[in-house]
């Protein structure tokens, strides 16, 4: 199907379908109820998950495929917004030019960038885009202020020439949309006490995230996809061949950025604001920690990692003391409060020390990541179906 | 001219942290080959240890002030220090005025435990891990260390004063031969200078003239030929761990009174640090510490104004301009050795 | 999270008994109504969204206590009822508050972390408006995270009730129709702390400026300089410093080869408190220059972030919107400051913060409208609110004018303690500048640029 094996077919498949049933999938719990909390069915989150999931993605074709650890990517995430949101101001409220727009730009950013710090590899090179990244998130926040908006962001005006649509509906900033279909508008269903959302961005982003993904199978069973993992296990042995392998580098390096900018792009479309911090360092490293957490190198791995660090940030930060206490509302006064006392570091304000644990935990048992994680699933369940395997009879974690 | 001395001041004062900082995270980072993103959090729990013993030496019990209420209209309570009973007042307060200094001592055993457990306990798995995997964990870890700190001391800067004996500033600038009032400088930010310039030549003294240092050095440049020799190269390693931790905590300790200590400077000057080693080159002690006062002295000087007038923004992004161009004209940095990280 | 099994079935009890009673929130969905998230049940959510997490988390701790002991007030659930008892109306009347809900309902609210990114404050306020059903956003530390969430606001069709913001931009170049903001500007700072400073230090100072490399920064330097400049003072310098500065030595020893006799550090948080212990630290404090002593001034005092900076403050002249020592000093015209520092220390057992102060009144705002309006429409609540005159709430009378929705009030002109006697008490109140002093024309250069637009209620 599609040119693809049938195992990287049928993956195709689950993910297109938990896309398209992640509004049922992230809603499990019924309105109202205390565990709804857990919720992550609402589109904000939703539009963030896939978006984190192609940014994901296309750091993987890099860090996965040829093993060079960009620290600087989040750098042509935040062009790529920054150019969006240039055009919903100057030209229309029309996603597909904003969208375009962001790719191209974030391509000739990262060509640039490339060209210069893939002269050097290792640790070198990963310095060499941190620093530039940096250097564009200090610009942009500081001196550039009057392109960026610096400190509090570029964002949309009433007085926008956008010369293609009209500059204002009503007195207020026209929205982004899809020749019509407003990216914010959604209609829900409630099935008893669920209640689901389908959000016009999210299944745009959501399909733009399935063609990017179509894209990096594709990518990852080509020759070029070989010759990337080449570089990665012994650059030195293929340059004695008497091959540059320096192209190769480069490419998969703007197709990165490109993807990078793709997700700025879509992020400014379903909210159009385009703020320095996406550029900042700690930005640049989310991603890398999203890809390790995921599994590197795996092609679904990425999206698993960016859903899980953006549903922390989500839904364990927004857990105050007073759900707790309606929580364990059923406990006697005394072992409530103690319940609480001992749960509510690691929620809310301490949403940060959840992650770290996470982290930590991840990766002393999981060394492949959250991937490897499933798969251990999956061979337990399919130890259960043949017991008499003696090859699986333990799983030692690994350390 | 003394403009240009006073900046050279800064940038050896600023150099002096950072080449500290990165002394130790090329202990660690640069020769044992691990990517250590809590290095930061060593710093700040350094800076904390020193918070931590003010703290502990200023512990006291309410005493109600006859006569006085407080806002709510209760008795005003004031709090005298337990060591003040133990030592008399002025013995007590001078204590207490001296707990940065004090500090030193209280945090060598600290940071060395704490780096000894974390390379014990977590790291040593690492080693023949991926670098990706060393990321996430040492990452993991820095952000718990953090957040253990802004749970118990919250996350506003905490002020933790130099002992009144070196609050202030006097005219450095007449010690070397100036006219006097031109060059005026803190005293602790010489102390600042002194210190780290004596525990800098303390680690090279170290790994130059010790046996100890001379294996570790050897197990630097080949480890399984060291291994293969039957010297138990993996303690050793060990105890360096401890001693980079102990080198970014004390580096901590004594930057307090500069700047308050608050939960996440070391976050702050994690990705600097990593700039200034490999600018420094893999590898290469030398080459942090030098890397350390040569982009100190260089983001000083980009602060001036005459500077920023004829380039808006350099102070802004001077260090990473430095870094880009030095890593483009030296493949290697200032002193890196070959092969160290480069794949 | 361990016992997931327990909880489970806790939860799904309790779950199961509130899910008959609870309204479902109804996010742009609510066409019948004709407003955003408008409240079908007998509850109505707020949405607090304060930094809990970096630099500011002690900051947006403070204000979410400030938060939690309004809505005790408003429900009435409080050990007492704060400033319901003090807030009145300009004819004198007492607010139409009772503490029993809002229009009936009772007041619920959810919490989120802007982490002091403009992008994650969005993401959190995005959450509470599309998944909680949140009917008004407040809070924020930073005129960037308000900025951007007060757009956000008023793109969703709900109301924004501003935190801690000083920025001008807030109100000006930035300002939007759905949003409000109670704290004070960059521009009343410069217009207060101006004849102040000239009082003090007299009139013929060279100042020289250190600021910080962002909007917020821009605003106050311009303020504090065209208002200094018109009373004869000189500016010697300016300086701009990034904000990802710590060790600020090399921006501040150039001050001490300048002829300038003041310093004024455009900074706030952490830069302050790291810009202004290494000013001291270089004796700035016991220089004399030109036979004058040289002094510091900090545009913008913070409290809690002066706690930092420790005995540094001393002396330092600033601006502050409120203080929880007005009304013991200054008199009843700032009647509801006790109010709400006894109902505040009693549950909490310190004294408020600025941030906090601003933040309960913006709630009790709020609520206040809704109540008069008699509805939660935001176009209801921006009228009821539009060019309203009220008292009683710590800062004197004070109007929200209708052109760009900022509050007018009194500033307060504080400086550092010699001596505080515990870490709530670091500064005394200087003086008052009145309202007029800092009242300006809504077309005023420092906040051109803008415009409010039309209110919006949503879907």
């Amino acid at each position: 199907m599609f040119g693809l094996d049938k195992k990287d077919a049928s993956l195709l498949l689950i993910v297109a379908v938990l896309v398209a049933f992640a509004p049922f999938f992230l809603n499990p719990f019924p309105e109202g109820s205390a565990m709804a909390q857990f919720n992550a069915g609402y589109p904000d989150l939703m539009q963030r998950f896939v978006i984190f999931g192609i940014f994901a993605i296309g750091f993987n074709i890099l860090f996965g495929l040829t093993g060079y650890l960009s620290f600087g990517h989040a750098a042509f995430l935040g062009v790529g917004s920054y150019a969006a949101v240039w055009m919903f101001k100057l030209l229309s409220m029309n996603v597909i030019p904003a969208i375009i727009l962001a790719v191209i730009v974030a391509g000739i950013f990262a060509l640039i960038i490339g060209y210069v710090s893939l002269r050097r590899s290792g640790i070198y090179f990963s310095i060499l885009t941190l620093a530039f990244a940096q250097m564009s998130f200090a610009l942009a926040y500081s001196v550039l202020t009057p392109i960026t908006g610096g400190e509090t962001g570029l964002q949309l005006a009433l007085n926008d020439p956008r010369i293609l649509s009209a500059a204002t509906t009503g007195g207020n900033i026209p929205v982004p949309a899809l020749f019509g279909f407003e990216m914010r508008s959604s209609t829900q269903w409630a099935v008893g006490d669920w209640l689901f959302t389908f959000n016009v961005g999210y299944y745009f982003a959501a399909i733009i995230m399935l063609c990017s993904f179509y894209l990096s199978i594709r990518i990852f069973r080509s020759p070029f996809g070989m010759m990337l993992r080449a570089i990665k296990s012994n650059q030195q042995r293929l340059n004695y061949t008497g091959l540059n392998s320096r192209p190769y580098t480069l490419a998969a390096f703007v197709i990165s950025g490109m993807y990078a900018g793709l997700a700025g792009g879509l992020m400014a479309s379903m909210d159009p604001l385009a703020g320095a911090e996406r550029m900042f360092w700690t930005a640049s490293g989310e991603v890398v920690l999203m890809t390790i957490l995921g599994g590197v190198g795996t092609l679904i791995g990425p999206v698993l990692g960016a859903g899980l660090i953006k549903y922390m940030e989500n839904i364990i930060s927004k857990i105050n003391s007073d759900i707790l206490h309606t929580w364990f509302a059923f406990l006697p006064d005394g072992l409530e409060d103690v319940v609480v006392t001992l749960i509510y570091p690691f929620i809310g304000k301490g949403w940060h020390l959840t992650l770290g644990i996470v982290f930590m935990l991840v990766v002393i048992f999981l060394p492949g990541g959250l991937v490897e994680g499933g798969q251990r699933v999956s061979r337990l369940f399919g130890r259960k179906k043949k017991a008499h395997d003696p090859k699986n009879a333990t799983t030692e974690p690994a350390e | 001219m003394d403009a240009i001395i006073l900046q050279i001041l800064n940038g050896l004062d600023k150099g002096s942290a950072y080449a500290l900082i990165a002394l130790g995270l090329t202990l660690i980072f640069g020769t044992l080959g691990v990517v250590n993103f809590a290095h930061g959090a060593l710093f700040m729990i350094g800076a904390f240890c020193a918070v931590t013993l003010s703290r502990l030496l200023s512990l006291s019990h309410e005493v109600a002030v006859p006569g006085s209420v407080d806002f709510l209209g209760n008795p005003q309570m004031r709090d005298v220090p337990y060591i003040y009973e133990i030592f008399g007042e002025s013995l007590g307060a001078g204590i207490i005025d001296w707990a940065v200094p004090l500090s030193i001592l209280f945090a060598i055993p600290v940071m060395i435990a704490i780096g000894v457990i974390m390379e014990r306990g977590l790291i040593k798995h690492f080693y023949k891990r991926p670098h990706a995997d060393q990321i996430l964990v040492t990452f993991g870890l820095a952000i718990v260390l953090q957040e253990i700190i802004k749970y118990y001391y919250g996350a506003n800067p905490i002020p933790t004063p130099a002992p009144s004996a070196f609050i202030g500033s006097f005219d450095f600038g007449a010690l070397i031969g100036f006219e006097a009032g031109q060059i005026i400088y803190p005293y602790w930010r010489l102390v600042y200078f002194a210190f780290a310039a004596v525990i800098i030549g303390a680690v090279f003294a170290f790994l130059q003239f010790t046996t100890f240092g001379m294996v570790v050095r050897a197990g630097m440049a080949d480890r399984e030929t060291v291994g293969l020799l039957g010297i138990n190269i993996d303690k050793r390693f060990t105890i360096m761990f401890g001693l980079a931790a102990a080198v970014a905590g004390l580096a901590g300790v004594m930057y307090t009174p500069i700047n308050s200590p608050n939960y996440h400077m070391g976050m702050d000057f994690l990705v600097l640090s990593f700039v200034v080693v490999v600018v420094g080159g893999m590898g290469s002690l030398p080459g942090a510490v030098l890397a350390g006062f040569l982009l100190g002295i260089l983001e000083s000087f980009a602060s001036m104004r005459e500077v920023i007038a004829i380039i808006p923004g350099i102070n802004q992004v001077i260090i990473y301009l430095v870094a880009i161009i030095i890593l483009l004209t030296r493949p290697r940095g200032l002193m890196g050795r070959k092969g160290v990280m480069e794949d | 999270m361990s016992k997931g099994n327990l909880t489970r079935r806790g939860v799904l009890k309790t779950g199961a008994v509130a899910g008959a009673g609870l309204a479902l929130p109804t996010y742009l969905s609510a066409q019948d109504s004709g407003f955003t998230n408008a409240p079908s049940g007998a509850t109505v959510t707020l949405g607090f969204n304060v930094p809990q997490s970096g630099p500011y988390a002690d900051e947006g701790a403070d204000e979410l206590r400030a938060y939690e002991l309004a809505v005790d007030h408003l429900n009435g659930t409080g050990a007492d009822n704060g400033m319901l008892e003090t807030f009145k109306y300009a004819d004198g009347s007492g607010t139409v508050l009772k503490g029993s809900g809002v229009l009936g309902k009772k007041v619920e609210f959810v919490t989120g972390d802007t982490q002091t990114k403009s992008d994650a404050a969005r993401a959190s306020a995005k959450s509470m408006i599309e998944k909680d059903g949140a009917i008004m956003i407040t809070g924020g530390s930073s005129s960037g995270v308000a900025v951007a969430v007060q757009a956000l606001c008023q793109e969703a069709g709900v109301i924004f009730m501003a935190g801690l913001t000083h920025a001008n931009d807030t109100t000006g170049k930035d300002k939007r129709a759905n949003g409000f903001r109670h704290f004070f500007n960059s521009y009343m700072s410069g217009a207060a702390l101006a004849p102040i400073l000239a009082a003090q230090y007299g009139s013929d100072r060279k100042a020289y400026h250190l600021t910080a490399d962002y909007n917020w920064g821009y605003t106050t330097e311009e303020a504090i300089r065209s208002s200094t400049e018109a009373m004869g003072w000189e500016t010697v310098g300016t300086v701009l410093t990034p904000l990802t500065q710590t060790d600020f030595s090399s921006y501040i020893t150039p001050v001490l080869q300048s002829d300038a006799d003041v310093l004024v550090l455009n900074h706030y948080g952490g830069n302050m408190v790291n810009s202004l212990t290494n000013a001291v630290q270089f004796g700035l404090r016991d220089r004399m220059v030109n036979g004058k002593k040289f002094e510091i001034v900090v545009p913008l005092y913070s409290e809690l972030m002066a706690r930092g900076a420790g005995s540094n403050i001393a002396g330092i002249l600033g601006s502050q919107n409120w203080d929880w020592k007005l009304e013991n000093q200054l008199g009843a015209k700032y009647s509801g400051t006790n109010a709400f520092v006894q109902s505040f220390g009693t549950k909490y057992g310190f004294p408020p913060s600025q941030a906090a102060h601003t933040c309960y009144v913006q709630t009790l705002l709020y609520a206040d409208a809704v109540e008069r309006a008699g509805s939660f429409a935001p176009c209801a609540v921006v009228d009821a609110l539009e060019g309203f005159s009220f008292d009683g709430m710590g800062n004197g009378p004070t109007l929200y004018r209708g052109e760009d929705h900022q509050c007018f009030k009194d500033v307060i002109v504080v400086r550092g303690k010699e001596n505080p006697e515990n870490e709530f008490d670091l500064v005394e109140i200087v003086e008052v500048t009145p309202v007029e002093q800092v009242t300006y024309a809504p077309d005023h250069p420092q906040f051109a640029g803008g415009a409010l637009g039309s209110c919006n209620n949503g879907a």
